[in-house]
């Protein structure tokens, strides 16, 4: 007991630790001299980009002329020259704020018990002073889906911005999807009891589809009724209505397309596929059923030990090609949650296997904000979105250039410091006086 | 109750006279009959002796040949021209032996033995003999000796050390004193462990492995009389020295490490294996033991469903289509094997199996002598069984042919003398449509099954009419159930079987009046010849090669050395040049010749342009799990004498991914199950080489070491330590006794020889000599660690004990003690930017490398994961990334650094001449994810080139595509087909347990 009353308190000191959010712009700002890249594909080579009160009110190529012209009309003025700029970057499917350390069982709060959990909200579990979402926004990571985690129907996610105080100023979309796991129709044997270790049919999945169906069946049966006192099926209600989207976790071909029969089977157009490891033989279905891709990042096992090693960085160009609309799912991956910063450098590899930078910046800004249904605001830098942007001096997408000196949301000029960086500059000042 | 219950069953079946006991139930009687038996085909080693006799007595051969008197008081069976073989002799069995039962532990580790006088160890059984837990069983004896087996040795097949094996033969109607050959045959190992005992160690084969020897070492210690104490195992195994050793490996990697072990220590090891040995045959073939292989021929898999075809491996389908080859590829290479039914679910089809491997390559000699004398040899009967000879025991087979012929049968097994009849000669096959006439109807009558439960189908003008069948001893008998003039009416037949092609006998009509038949059988070839097709089908030899490893992107030759001369490169030299533009470098005989400007091309030298290429020595990772079958062995909280080393598994896929990713050298460690690990193995990443080759050649010795919560989280029951105070007096206690260990035996080893002839030798301990040579300098210390205190704890442990700590492996928070590891002269190998997993990695950064370089700390990044390995130049762009250091700098932390942590920088880690040729080329700057590795050598030999890759794909999809096809043969409706099942594949990190 003692001894779990320390590593509480631990806890609270650790984690209240952090960048104060920036207040609201009160100033207004004009980058000049960048390459500007818009997130829809296009780049402005030496561009000037100016925003107020949050929102972007001039976005253009630049030359002197156009630099002079502009340059007093706002109050703060930013050289990037040789730099770049980019719209903020939009992670799906994490549980950032939701988990802080995955060993320790009092800071994980992303799956709750029960199969069927679709009145579960993500948001309100939020923890907007984590350690690991500060980390993001030094690499341009800036924006988030927050997303619950297991059973069948895992819950509700909502989006929300790396800049704020609590969970309720970080939103920008409240319960925007709900999450569905679908079954796996195959299951590994349990070698533990004495079976075979290999791949085998789940002997069970009819029955999950079914009791899935019945799930499904009893939701929409209750919507009749006005009054309804079941949490479950009011919470299931906006789905058939076509208010929120369904994200459909599969990787599987067969889930793939059971998974969509049965959506379009309740008139459910809404659907997003997360996952989709396993789907190069299904994407002329997907794109038929004009459902967008969320798909796994590369630095994972291709799926035999005979596939080709570059296969995970290959998939995304195929379904490219098949005109989908691909974003990026940052799980999957040694330390995935903490990870997600690395989402420029997943679709940086994507595009080491011939999809051009700039679609491939698309893939972790314009598309996923179309997913969330927050591309009027977010996405794209274009005049009348939200001034959410980060400047690099170098391409934000390779590792080694990456390297960003300015990030603002809605405006706000944020902190790239972290307690990491705290903890860099306290360090490396002990040695460097040290020698001094 | 029992007694009677065994008289009973003596009286029954005549009970084989033992002299000296008392008779109560009736006289004593003495046999003095000869079973003689004559025009025979005797099979004898010179060759088959046609019309042959063999005269038996007493359970023994007394004569046999061509010319043959036959003594008055005989039994005379004339086998007119019928083959007599030796019966086989089935070596690996529990024949008998009920299965032991797991001892259920519930959740809590042990980790003390539970017995006591006995080994430390509850899974070294020396002392067992396996005769104590057995049962003749009459239906497994059956079994057995239908497919021809006369003798069986037996064991419990439960423990790493197993006991003793007995041998009887399978004989029903005598008791154990006659069916006994040898009480005590073999000894018996394994790399399992018991299921009888819940002891933790050893938990990996690994620590099965150093078991054994340590179990060796402490014999011969014992055997001196040097113990103070008693130990019934080490008595038993002292005692048991001389016997035939067998070991139950069942793997064909563990059938090459109990073949190592073998040689190391002379126990000339009989080794049982799985099946694959066509896999890794040319490892096997160095050494000298004899094998125990199975037939278990895999079943072809259900490939109906394209999906799941998709996710079955080369490796999977070519184990179907190459495994009846196995025998073959063994006899071919020289290795002498026994063959066993143990593997088999379904006995029935031993001899077909073997037929199979016949026409797959095996001669049937090698057969025959697999079944007969070898295994005899392994057991050292050689003298009684396995051949037909004068004083042999008369154990052979009546056989209906040529053994091997696809109709033979075997009618009669002889054992001891004693008959068994196996088929009778009249049970014939009468499978077949024949067509009757009663009261003038037409009934159109097929049998099926008639071997073993005939069931006949009945049709009139193709109606199916109701009947039954029954087959009492060879006659058969069919009712037939009809409508006659409205009512329901039977007619019956009833015949002597006694030819295959017609039924004859007499019936009973509808109207209850007799008749007298003889009714042909209708031809009916087209059925037989549509199966005929298929059987062969299954007979086709490989269509696939043989790769190493036996998988997608295994190769058929090794690659050899190259001599090549790269022009206007940029190359990453890792020395004082630094990051050199349009230069050559120029490579031969394994080693780099040349680096310059404007270079000659030797004669004879291929002429790569590498312009707008980046050049670089291979990336080096200090900490990888890869290639591995056990990771930690976590049964005790030091495990100092296990070794990586021994347990290499050439077939993982990582390699190659890792080679494309330009991966030349790792260390694999083992895991972080326990303070002190075990030894590592340093290999360079020679893909399809034999494992001996893959060592890195004169490396230093490394172990692991664990510091952080991994240590502490023993799985159930208590370990300690558990904490970190706990975990520096696991160190100080261990070190302190290796340091006293090694005065003892210096003090020993200062005696002369009298001198030493009047004390004891002391007892040579794996664990402490390894922990020795840490203290000596010999070996080096890679150590896994995570925070603050405990980092400074190691280090002052080692300076307590006068060494130093080499490498900090994972250090996260080197940074906050990086002036006191660059004072102490240790390296840290980091990870590049995890944190948030643990409670220990909160402070982890993505700028400790930074730090520490900027420290003096010559540090390196690791991956301790097959996957982030491929990709491991990225995690230098990210120390680049985040650190105040060059990017020059940045690229050594994978290459240079961890060359010089492992003490390999003088053969390889920069391009510099003189050094190994371990070099790639890269499509651009090395750092980028936009750059791809295209050529990736190692000692001058190409392992890795991105344009054959392209190739291997198209081969893998042609060769898998050919395979299903080939299986669609056997996917007949009705046919026993295996559900594809991939294996998983597994990240493999710190806490992999094997299992």
């Amino acid at each position: 007991m003692k001894k779990i009353i320390l590593l509480n308190i631990l806890f609270l000191n650790l984690i209240y630790s952090q960048q104060t959010p920036a207040p609201d712009q009160d100033k207004s700002v004009l980058i000049f001299g960048a390459v500007t890249h818009i997130g829809n594909g296009d780049t402005i080579k030496n561009s000037i980009i100016g925003f107020n009160n949050g929102v972007i009110d001039l976005v253009a190529p630049s030359d002197d002329n156009i630099l002079t012209e502009n340059i007093k009309k706002y109050d703060t003025i930013i050289d990037a020259t040789n730099s770049h700029v980019y719209p903020g970057i939009i992670a799906l499917n994490t549980n950032l704020g939701l988990v802080e350390i995955d060993a320790v069982r009092a800071t994980v709060d992303d799956d709750d018990i029960g199969a069927y959990l679709p009145e579960i909200r993500s948001i309100v579990a939020y923890n907007a002073e984590s350690k690991a979402v500060e980390s993001m926004r030094p690499n341009g990571v800036l924006l988030a889906q927050i997303a619950p985690n297991g059973g069948i129907i895992s819950g509700k996610s909502s989006v929300v911005q790396f800049d704020a105080w609590n969970w309720e100023d970080a939103v920008i979309e409240y319960d925007q999807g709900i999450h569905l796991n679908w079954p796996s129709p195959y299951t590994y044997g349990r070698w533990w009891l004495g079976e075979d270790r290999g791949l085998k049919a789940n002997s069970n999945y009819n029955n999950q589809i079914k009791d899935l169906k019945d799930f499904f069946e009893k939701s929409r049966v209750n919507m009749s009724i006005e009054k309804s006192m079941n949490l479950k099926s009011i919470a299931m209600r906006p789905i058939f209505e076509g208010l929120t989207t369904v994200y459909l976790y599969a990787d599987d071909e067969k889930e793939i397309v059971d998974g969509v029969t049965f959506l379009k089977g309740y008139g459910i157009d809404k659907i997003v596929i997360v996952g989709a490891t396993g789907s190069k033989n299904q994407l002329n279905f997907i794109k038929k059923n004009n459902i967008p891709v969320v798909v796994k990042q590369p630095y994972r096992f291709p799926q035999s030990t005979d596939s080709d090693p570059m296969e995970t960085f290959e998939i995304a160009k195929k379904m490219l090609d098949q005109g989908i609309l691909v974003s990026i799912d940052p799980t999957g991956t040694t330390m995935a949650r903490v990870s997600v910063r690395n989402l420029p450098f997943y679709a940086g590899s994507f595009s080491s296997f011939g999809i051009d930078k700039e679609i491939a910046l698309s893939l972790i800004t314009l598309n996923p904000a179309k997913i969330l249904g927050i591309d009027k605001d977010y996405g794209t830098l274009e005049i009348g979105k939200s001034a959410t942007l980060f400047i690099s001096s170098g391409d934000a997408l390779d590792i080694i250039s990456n390297d960003v000196t300015h990030a603002f949301i809605s405006g706000r000029e944020i902190s790239l410091e972290t307690h990491q960086t705290r903890l860099w500059r306290r360090y490396s000042n002990k040695y460097s006086n040290s020698q001094k | 109750m029992r007694r009677f219950f065994f008289l009973s069953f003596f009286l029954s079946f005549g009970l084989y006279g033992q002299d000296y006991f008392i008779v109560n139930d009736g006289i004593k009687t003495k046999d003095y009959q000869y079973n003689v038996f004559t025009n025979a085909n005797i099979y004898s080693d010179k060759g088959i002796i046609n019309k042959g006799t063999l005269v038996e007595k007493d359970g023994k051969i007394v004569d046999l040949g061509s010319n043959i008197s036959i003594p008055k008081n005989s039994i005379v069976f004339d086998l007119d021209g019928k083959f007599i073989y030796p019966s086989f002799v089935e070596i690996h069995s529990s024949f008998g032996i009920k299965k032991p039962q797991r001892k259920s532990s519930g959740r809590s580790s042990q980790y003390e033995p539970s017995r006591s006088g006995y080994y430390w160890n509850d899974h070294i059984m020396s002392d067992y003999n396996s005769f104590g837990d057995y049962n003749y069983n009459q239906k497994e004896a059956k079994g057995l000796r239908d497919i021809g087996f006369g003798v069986v040795t037996s064991h419990r097949n439960d423990g790493v050390h197993r006991g003793t094996s007995f041998t009887v033969g399978l004989i029903d109607n005598q008791n154990e004193s006659y069916r006994i050959i040898s009480k005590k045959t073999a000894e018996h190992y394994s790399f399992s462990k018991s299921l009888t005992s819940s002891q933790s160690y050893p938990s990996s084969t690994m620590g099965a492995i150093a078991l054994i020897r340590q179990l060796h070492y402490d014999s011969d210690w014992y055997s001196q009389g040097s113990s103070e104490t008693k130990d019934l195992s080490l008595e038993a195994l002292i005692e048991n020295k001389k016997l035939p050793k067998l070991f139950d490996a069942n793997d064909k990697l563990n059938v090459y490490r109990a073949a190592k072990l073998s040689n190391e220590f002379d126990l000339n090891f009989v080794i049982k294996g799985s099946g694959k040995e066509y896999e890794n045959v040319r490892e096997l073939k160095k050494f000298n033991n004899t094998l125990i292989i199975p037939v278990n021929f895999p079943k072809a898999f259900d490939v109906s469903n394209t999906n799941l075809n998709e996710k079955l491996t080369i490796n999977q389908l070519r184990y179907w289509n190459q495994a009846p080859a196995n025998l073959g590829v063994l006899e071919k290479n020289g290795i002498n094997f026994s063959i066993t039914s143990s593997d088999l679910k379904n006995k029935k089809d031993f001899l077909n199996n073997i037929r199979r491997a016949i026409k797959n390559g095996l001669s049937e000699k090698a057969a025959i002598d697999a079944l007969t004398t070898i295994p005899a040899k392994s057991l050292n009967l050689s003298d009684k069984i396995g051949e037909l000879d004068k004083g042999f025991l008369a154990n052979f087979l009546i056989t209906s042919g040529p053994i091997f012929d696809d109709k033979t049968e075997i009618n009669e097994n002889w054992v001891k003398g004693q008959r068994h009849i196996v088929k009778s000669n009249d049970n014939l096959n009468i499978d077949g449509n024949y067509t009757f006439n009663i009261n003038d109807k037409k009934y159109e009558v097929k049998i099926s099954n008639s071997l073993l439960r005939p069931k006949a189908y009945i049709k009139r003008d193709s109606i199916d009419i109701k009947s039954k069948t029954s087959l009492v001893d060879d006659w058969l008998s069919v009712s037939f159930f009809d409508s006659i003039d409205g009512g329901l009416s039977f007619a019956q037949i009833s015949s002597k079987i006694s030819s295959t092609n017609n039924l004859s006998g007499r019936g009973l009509d509808f109207n209850n009046e007799p008749f007298l038949f003889n009714i042909p059988k209708n031809e009916t070839k087209k059925q037989n010849e549509s199966k005929r097709t298929k059987k062969d089908s299954l007979d086709e030899p490989f269509v696939s090669d043989v790769t190493f490893p036996n998988i997608g992107f295994g190769v058929s030759s090794i690659p050899e050395s190259r001599s090549i001369h790269f022009k206007n490169a940029t190359l990453w030299t890792n020395e004082n040049e630094g990051i050199i533009e349009n230069t050559d470098i120029i490579i031969d005989n394994g080693k780099i010749i040349d680096i310059g400007r404007n270079l000659k091309t030797p004669p004879n030298f291929t002429v790569i342009d590498a312009s707008d290429k980046h050049i670089t020595s291979g990336i080096i990772d200090e900490h990888s799990h890869m290639a591995a079958t056990s990771i930690n062995e976590g049964g005790h909280n030091s495990s100092a004498e296990v070794s990586i080393m021994d347990v290499i598994d050439p077939d993982d896929i990582s390699i190659y991914r890792n080679l494309a990713g330009g991966v030349t050298t790792v260390q694999i460690l083992h895991g972080s199950a326990n303070p002190i690990g075990g030894q590592s193995a340093i290999i360079k990443l020679k893909w399809g080489s034999e494992i001996d080759n893959m060592f890195f050649e004169g490396a230093d010795p490394f172990i692991k070491f664990a510091l952080g919560e991994n240590v502490k989280r023993s799985r159930g029951g208590l370990r300690f330590p558990e904490t970190r105070m706990g975990v520096e007096q696991v160190f100080i206690d261990h070190f302190d006794r290796a340091k006293h260990y090694g005065e003892t035996w210096n003090q020993y080893n200062s005696l002369n020889k009298r001198q030493k002839r009047s004390v004891s030798k002391p007892r040579y301990d794996e664990e402490l000599e390894t922990l020795l040579e840490v203290i000596d300098g010999k070996r080096f210390i890679s150590s896994h660690s995570y925070v603050q205190s405990e980092i400074n704890m190691l280090m002052k442990v080692a300076e307590k004990f006068d060494f130093r700590i080499k490498i900090f492996t994972h250090i996260l928070e080197g940074y906050k003690v990086a002036d006191k590891m660059a004072k102490h002269g240790v390296g840290g190998s980091t990870f590049s930017d995890w944190w948030g997993y643990k409670f220990e990695v909160n402070d982890a950064i993505p700028y400790n490398a930074s730090i520490m370089h900027n420290a003096g700390v010559t540090v390196a990044l690791n991956s301790d994961n097959s996957e982030l390995s491929r990709r491991l130049n990225l995690e230098a762009a990210k120390a680049f990334k985040y650190g105040e250091i060059s990017e020059e700098e940045a690229w050594k932390f994978v290459t240079l650094n961890p060359a010089k942590l492992l003490n390999l920088d003088d053969r390889v880690g920069s391009l510099k001449v003189g050094k190994d040729a371990d070099i790639v080329m890269w499509s651009g700057h090395p750092m980028s994810l936009y750059t791809k590795a295209e050529k990736t050598y190692i000692e001058g030999a190409l392992y890795f080139d991105i344009d054959e890759h392209k190739i291997k794909i198209d081969k893998i999809k042609d060769e898998k595509s050919e395979l299903i096809k080939q299986m669609f043969a056997e996917n007949t409706p009705g046919a026993n087909l295996k559900f594809p099942n991939p294996l998983p594949q597994i990240e493999v990190d710190c806490d992999y347990i094997e299992f």
